[in-house]
């Protein structure tokens, strides 16, 4: 008690960052305490949007649990679909057409650049850039016009079933996604130029909200996080999935540490992902978009398996432990952002309030995926 | 006697009306700017952003501001437990009171001035600052974590910007030997080789002077890239964070008013007043002009750069702002000595 007592009898003050603040882009709360603008301690308090998604796995059968993984994390949803629906196949040994693969990795990789997008808009906003948020949204709604014409959805897809995809791509989707991919490049090297570029975003950036390799390790930080601390670890490469090893792409690694580091390597994922969509639309096979004979009622071997993909937060696994029913006996996602927000509380110890939230923002949260 | 009597007459009767119809011409002005800007500033941001604004309320949206007066006086005006009651109600008054008030001297043209005073520019800088104790107690009586942070930003920006600026008017004092506006205009008339812009014999660093004022007056305005005070992804929205209603709408008017002063000023010291750029028909028109184009390059810079940051705003103004607006200084008396 006194020694409590003790500890706020100096001069700092605790304050509450959240659940409803511009830049914590959700329910995220931060309990910071704060040495004039100095932050002294930094703790995330979580909770304020958990759903029981792992609960409900339980209860549901194989199938019918399949729309809840788009709700998790609403950006990228369709690496949630992936991860679930690879991890099940394996289970339960489905066998997946060559066509359905690569339509799995173009409407994935369309959805990794659309949440790297929103990253970008929401992140410049963070900065106090309110424009190029509008233009990275511009360029989102085409991406969501295609995925919508295909899979039905604009947000939350459920699209990939166990042994394919709900439906086949048509030529309008094959030459919207060219278009796509040529506009793409050059909106990208306008964004280089008015905004990368921009004294004030280098100055903001550059050698501010350091997090070393060391410290991703400690909190399991994956994804651009990790990747811009100098790991060069991507599960598409080091533990391949899919038909990921047939595409030729580089892995953008910058050993800066810093927040222009992590801004570097999304921008630079997002023409690695064009460039993975335009291979898989050179190599697109014929053949059935969903195996003919996929089962109606998935019943998996009984066993403990763990799949893990790449989402545009990082490394997204899934662990499953099936007794052989209907349903999943314990099913446990671990999500990237909730490593990533771990090392926020120790990464933002003596930096300024505004070069926190700058480090916060390049940390890509997207709330309810850490609280599922 | 005559002259007495005339004297009389002239303080009873005309000069009163005169002041009277001049104080309600610049509340009409500040009030009309204060909507209009903020449609401006929607219209603008639209256009920079993919977008087209407001465009419901009449045509091309002219009706939106007084949709959003309307709006913001009808709203409840809340008063959270635990404010310092004097202090949260006095501010806004505070804020928006020296806003109308630097109008009064401020030369529109050759004779649209309501006080044409020897000490017209120190009036408008002095009210300049009590702009800011208005933000600064504002913020304190709100009891609110997030206003504290930025009143302390308040009082260390207001620091770090008013010395270059007054600086760098020290300069243009120097050169015009006034503190008159009237006069500091009326020796820039006929052409704009005549502004103290490109006044280079007084000193080859007066262009830069004209953006050390610039950059000054964004700051003084809370106008990004310089919005720190009000920075919303970090605090939330700063010493207006408990405002409500017309309280709220009252520090969002004179901002909008002080962005017009401070265009008036650049304007005055440095663009030629109400002169025409090629000599041609001086007149109200020509100040309007000079004005609502500085003001549309402030819009234009908000939704364009990003925010920096605080320390960002105190070297930029350290290191850069006062050594060289000294260093105008000294050269310009040195030119004025020489020459």
């Amino acid at each position: 008690m006194s020694a409590i007592v003790e500890k706020l009898n100096d001069e700092t003050f605790v304050l509450n960052l959240g659940p409803q603040h511009p830049a914590t882009h959700g329910v995220l709360r931060v309990k910071l305490r704060m040495d004039g603008e100095y932050i002294v301690e930094a703790e995330p308090v979580l909770g304020y949007i958990h759903r029981m998604h792992e609960k409900m796995g339980e209860n549901r059968t194989w199938i019918q649990y399949l729309p809840n993984t788009a709700r998790l994390d609403y950006l990228h949803a369709l690496a949630f679909n992936h991860v679930y629906v690879n991890a099940v196949e394996r289970a339960a040994g489905i066998e997946v057409p060559q066509r359905a693969e690569y339509i799995r990795v173009i409407t994935a990789e369309l959805n990794r650049i659309s949440s790297h997008l929103v990253w970008f808009g929401a992140f410049i906003m963070d900065l106090g850039g309110f424009s190029p948020l509008l233009y990275a949204f511009d360029d989102r709604e085409q991406i969501l016009d295609l995925l919508e014409a295909i899979t039905g959805s604009r947000l939350t897809y459920c699209y990939f079933r166990f042994g394919g995809v709900s439906c086949d791509i048509d030529d309008q989707f094959i030459t919207g996604s060219r278009a796509f991919v040529k506009r793409m490049r050059e909106r990208l090297d306008m964004y280089r130029n008015l905004v990368t570029n921009n004294i004030i975003t280098i100055k903001r950036l550059e050698d501010v909200g350091p997090i070393t390799a060391e410290m991703c390790r400690k909190y399991g930080a994956t994804g651009p996080v990790a990747r811009g601390s100098g790991i060069n670890f991507d599960v598409r490469r080091h533990e391949p999935y899919s038909v990921y090893p047939e595409f030729d792409f580089d892995i953008p690694v910058y050993h800066e540490c810093d927040n222009m580091a992590r801004y570097m390597v999304r921008m630079d994922e997002m023409e690695q992902s064009l460039r993975i969509i335009e291979q898989a639309l050179d190599k697109l096979p014929d053949g059935p978009y969903l195996l003919p004979k996929a089962p109606r009622i998935v019943k998996p071997a009984k066993g403990d398996f763990y799949q893990a993909v790449e989402s545009a937060r990082g490394s997204l696994g899934l662990r499953i432990v099936s007794d052989g029913s209907n349903n999943a006996y314990r099913l446990k996602w671990r999500s990237p952002t909730f490593s990533n927000l771990s090392l926020f509380g120790e990464a933002c110890i003596g930096m300024l309030l505004p070069d926190a939230l700058a480090l916060m923002g390049t940390l890509d949260l997207v709330i309810p995926e850490i609280d599922r | 006697m005559e002259t007495i009597l005339h004297y009389i007459n002239l303080v009873l009767y005309v000069e009163p009306l005169r002041l009277l119809l001049y104080l309600a011409g610049l509340i009409m002005f500040v009030a009309a700017n204060a909507a209009y800007l903020v449609l401006l500033e929607r219209k603008v941001a639209g256009h920079i952003q993919l977008r087209i604004g407001p465009k419901e309320n009449g045509p091309f949206g002219l009706l939106q501001p007084l949709a959003d007066g309307i709006k913001l006086m009808t709203k409840q005006l809340l008063t959270p437990s635990g404010i310092d009651p004097i202090l949260f109600r006095i501010a806004p008054v505070m804020v928006m009171v020296p806003a109308i008030m630097s109008f009064v001297v401020i030369p529109f043209s050759d004779s649209i001035v309501a006080r044409n005073m020897d000490i017209g520019l120190l009036v408008v800088l002095a009210f300049a600052t009590i702009n800011f104790l208005g933000l600064l107690l504002g913020a304190w009586g709100s009891r609110n974590k997030y206003a504290i942070m930025s009143a302390a930003r308040v009082v260390s920006q207001n620091i770090a910007y008013e010395i270059p600026m007054l600086v760098t008017i020290v300069a243009i004092i120097m050169v015009s030997g006034s503190l008159n506006m009237h006069t500091i205009v009326s020796q820039q008339l006929g052409g704009f080789w005549q502004w103290n812009l490109l006044n280079i014999k007084a000193s080859l660093l007066m262009p830069a002077a004209f953006l050390i004022m610039f950059i000054c007056m964004l700051a003084e305005t809370n106008r990004a890239p310089f919005d720190l005070v009000e920075a919303e992804s970090e605090l939330v929205a700063g010493p207006f964070i408990e405002y409500s209603s017309m309280g709220f709408g009252l520090f969002f008017m004179a901002e909008y008013s002080n962005i017009v002063i401070g265009a008036c000023l650049a304007t005055i010291l440095f663009l030629g007043g109400w002169g025409c750029p090629f000599g041609i028909l001086p007149g109200v028109h020509w100040f309007l002009i000079k004005i609502y184009l500085l003001i549309f390059m402030v819009v234009w810079i908000r939704w364009t750069f990003p925010r920096t940051t605080f320390y960002g705003l105190l070297n930029l103004s350290w290191k850069v702002l006062i050594p060289v607006s000294f260093v105008n200084l000294i050269l310009t008396s040195a030119m004025l000595k020489v020459f």
